[in-house]
């Protein structure tokens, strides 16, 4: 089978999963939904002062949200025992690194869609600059979160106390990429600087560790 | 090796004890700074010995994943533990200088954050190492090293582009041109007591975990041939 | 200067810190090594 076919077979299942599970999902969202008001009532601004701060509290918001998401995607593989299943299977380890990032980056997506239509209320946000850089800034960052967790997770599930050491392997190394995202969203919310700097920041990061992940998978998959 | 070993230690020690000396002592006080400036003698070659170790074991990391030899492993931990060592000691240190010369604390420039940010992905790494269960530990810690190095390298970046419209003071290393000899004499003499002591603590680190490995290696053998024992 | 002594305190503890844990991680390993020996 090509890799583009295991590919997209693998998604399907995944996706599938995802959705039979659906308490999974609901309790995620829910989740997600509280997080946002916790920020949301902590601090309480002007609608000045929250063009300047959103873009950081949404990011950060959305990093534990995900952070959670990862974990119970990677949990539910490894109660049925698919990761040996996809040890032996013959289907090259990348294509099944790119079918589970892309489907958490899904999973994360819905996520983003549900926390931002919230944040503008609550915060009564409105944006200075364009919104399409928004939505490129909300693109890129969600995969540049997605990539990493979704191969720290592998790595993870194979430890004790794995739901702490994912945040705790994650974090740091999202660092340079929330710098840009929130970067980029602040300078489009308030309409200060360029946007255009921390989104092509943004692009490098996901293309260069898209490629370490794809390349290293197998190694961290076949690992004992 | 014993001998070579005890040798080499008490040179080390009688380094840092020079170093000590020469940096409390015998160095001039600063003008500007005053005695507090003396605090440079210890930061920067522990700094130094920091970005020494975290590249070795980056290195270490690529040359494993390539070649699985287990020395080479052993050679990663020791690295890592010892870079973490440090790194600590730099962090603590920077503040404490900081505070007294500019008045802040801690801000967020590239070198500082990058600093933490390693600091961070070491002790996620050590952490990694500890709660792995079996022989999937080094490779996973490997992969997670490049990863991790690969990162200080944006965090670097991206704080420089990204963050200028906080003030910039220039933290840590660069010192002053025009400098005193005798101060650079006791910055040089600390240098070299802090990298024999770093190389010496890798080396003692390094043993520790080799000696383990042959030992856990061993056990296995063991217990091999117990059950082959039993069987029959 | 108080801060001066607190950093050169600060190195010497972190180091000394650590050398203590070497020291522990060494005296484990005799112990795993006299258990070997021992059958």
């Amino acid at each position: 089978m090509s890799v583009l076919g295991i590919l997209r077979t693998t998604l399907a299942k995944d996706l599938r999963m995802e959705w039979r599970s659906k308490d999974a999902i609901n309790s995620m969202l829910f989740f997600a939904l509280l997080v946002v008001v916790i920020f949301s009532f902590s601090f309480d601004l002007t609608a000045e002062e929250s063009r300047q701060i959103a873009g950081g509290l949404i990011w950060v918001a959305l990093l534990f949200a995900a952070v959670v998401a990862l974990n119970q995607t990677w949990a539910r593989e490894l109660r049925n025992q698919v990761l040996d299943a996809y040890r032996v299977s013959p289907a090259p380890a990348e294509s099944l690194f790119l079918a589970k990032t892309i489907g958490n980056f899904l999973f994360v997506a819905v996520l983003e869609l549900l926390m931002t239509p919230l944040f503008i209320v609550f915060y009564n946000l409105r944006s200075v600059g364009p919104v399409h850089q928004l939505v490129l800034a909300s693109l890129l960052g969600n995969w540049a979160l997605v990539v990493n967790g979704t191969f720290f997770g592998a790595i993870s599930i194979r430890t004790r106390s794995r739901e702490v050491l994912l945040p705790l392997i994650l974090f740091p190394i999202s660092i340079p990429a929330l710098l840009a995202m929130v970067g980029a969203t602040t300078s489009t919310l308030t309409g200060e600087g360029s946007a255009h700097l921390p989104l092509v920041f943004l692009g490098v990061y996901d293309v260069v560790f898209t490629l370490v992940g794809l390349f290293l998978f197998e190694t961290v998959l076949q690992a004992e | 090796m014993r001998s070579k070993f005890a040798i080499f230690a008490l040179f080390t020690l009688a380094l840092l004890s020079w170093g000590l000396y020469q940096a409390l002592v015998a160095a001039p006080t600063e003008a500007t700074m005053g005695p507090v400036q003396r605090i440079f003698y210890y930061h920067v070659p522990n700094a130094w010995v920091m970005e020494l170790c975290f590249p070795l074991n980056f290195l270490a990391s690529i040359i494993y994943l390539v070649n699985r030899k287990p020395a080479v492993d052993a050679f990663a931990v020791a690295t890592a533990e010892v870079g973490v060592v440090f790194c600590t000691v730099v962090l603590l240190t920077g503040p404490i200088w900081a505070r007294p010369v500019w008045g802040i604390w801690w801000t967020w420039d590239a070198r500082l954050t990058s600093t933490l940010v390693l600091w961070l992905i070491y002790i996620g790494y050590l952490m990694l190492r500890k709660l792995s269960t079996g022989g999937s530990n080094p490779v996973l810690a490997a992969s997670f090293a490049i990863f991790g190095c690969l990162d200080a390298v944006f965090v670097f970046m991206a704080i420089r582009w990204f963050r200028t419209q906080h003030p910039q003071p220039v933290f840590g290393g660069g010192a002053n041109s025009g400098i005193d000899p005798r101060m650079m004499h006791a910055f040089l003499i600390n240098m070299l007591a802090f990298t024999c002591y770093g190389a010496l603590l890798v080396w003692i680190r390094y043993t520790l975990e080799r000696t383990r490995q042959k030992v856990d290696e061993a056990h296995a053998m063991k217990s091999l041939m117990h059950h082959e024992a039993g069987a029959k | 200067m108080k801060f001066l002594y607190a950093a050169y305190g600060i190195t010497w503890a972190v180091h000394i810190i650590y050398l203590i844990i070497l020291t522990r991680g060494f005296g484990k390993l005799r112990d795993d090594i006299k258990d070997l020996e021992r059958d």
